[in-house]
């Protein structure tokens, strides 16, 4: 299960929103143990594509480094799908690199809803989790 | 001669859990290749036929060795090199 603060969920979507047509990535960091995501770190996508997206080498080195620093891991990491439901692809699958990470995926594809969903991807292997939404972590 | 190389989570499966190791060579290329020696399996899963593979970053000290030399970067004591899986996908 994903517990994740109601800021951190509107901040993802609003990214996810602000770049819509194109796919929209980023990390929610947090102390390494803890499964908490806590500082929102939105990314570049260095393909700029409706379809497909790629953190920036560089700017991934110093984010990858900065939570070293902070004792810190990537808890949550985000993209969005800007035609299609928020479910992982096949590309989302194969790439997919952190096994300790929440995968979480929106979607952009409807103006009304922007579906916000969790899954864990180890050794290609999806698993869709439970999504708990809070005010605070308390 | 000595060369940290610092291992994602991903790949410390093959470092018995180490977040760094040490490597030596003078090129990234005969860096990787001691790599392999001290930790087989390893060269497989950064480099293929072509060079190093598509989805995985290697960077040596602050610079992606992509926009250095690639494989052939050449690699002193003291250097560090860090290897990130790049994060990736898209509904493609």
């Amino acid at each position: 299960m994903l517990t994740i603060s109601r800021e951190l969920v509107d901040k993802i979507v609003a990214h996810a929103r602000a770049d819509h047509p194109d796919e929209a990535c980023g990390v929610v960091a947090g102390p390494a143990g803890s499964d908490r995501p806590e500082r929102f770190i939105p990314m570049e996508n260095a393909e700029r594509s409706p379809t497909f997206y790629r953190f920036d080498s560089m700017e991934q080195f110093r984010v990858w480094r900065e939570m070293d620093e902070r004792d810190e891991v990537p808890v949550v990491i985000y993209h969005s799908h800007t035609a299609t439901e928020a479910y992982p692809s096949r590309t989302d699958i194969s790439y997919a690199s952190e096994p300790d990470a929440h995968y979480v995926l929106v979607s952009t594809a409807s103006e009304d809803e922007t579906p916000f969903r969790s899954y864990r991807i180890v050794d290609g292997v999806v698993t869709e989790e439970e999504v708990k939404i809070v005010e605070s972590y308390g | 001669m000595a060369i940290e190389v610092r291992i994602p989570t991903i790949l410390r499966s093959y470092t018995d859990g180490a977040k760094a190791v040490t490597a030596q060579g003078a090129t990234l290329e005969e860096l990787i290749g001691d790599l392999d020696s001290r930790h087989p399996g390893l060269k497989d899963r950064l480099v293929d036929e072509s060079g190093l593979r598509r989805f995985v970053n290697v960077y040596l000290n602050d610079e992606d060795v992509r926009f250095l030399g690639g494989l052939g970067t050449p690699v002193a004591d003291g250097d560090t090199v860090t290897v990130l899986p790049a994060v990736a996908g898209g509904a493609r």
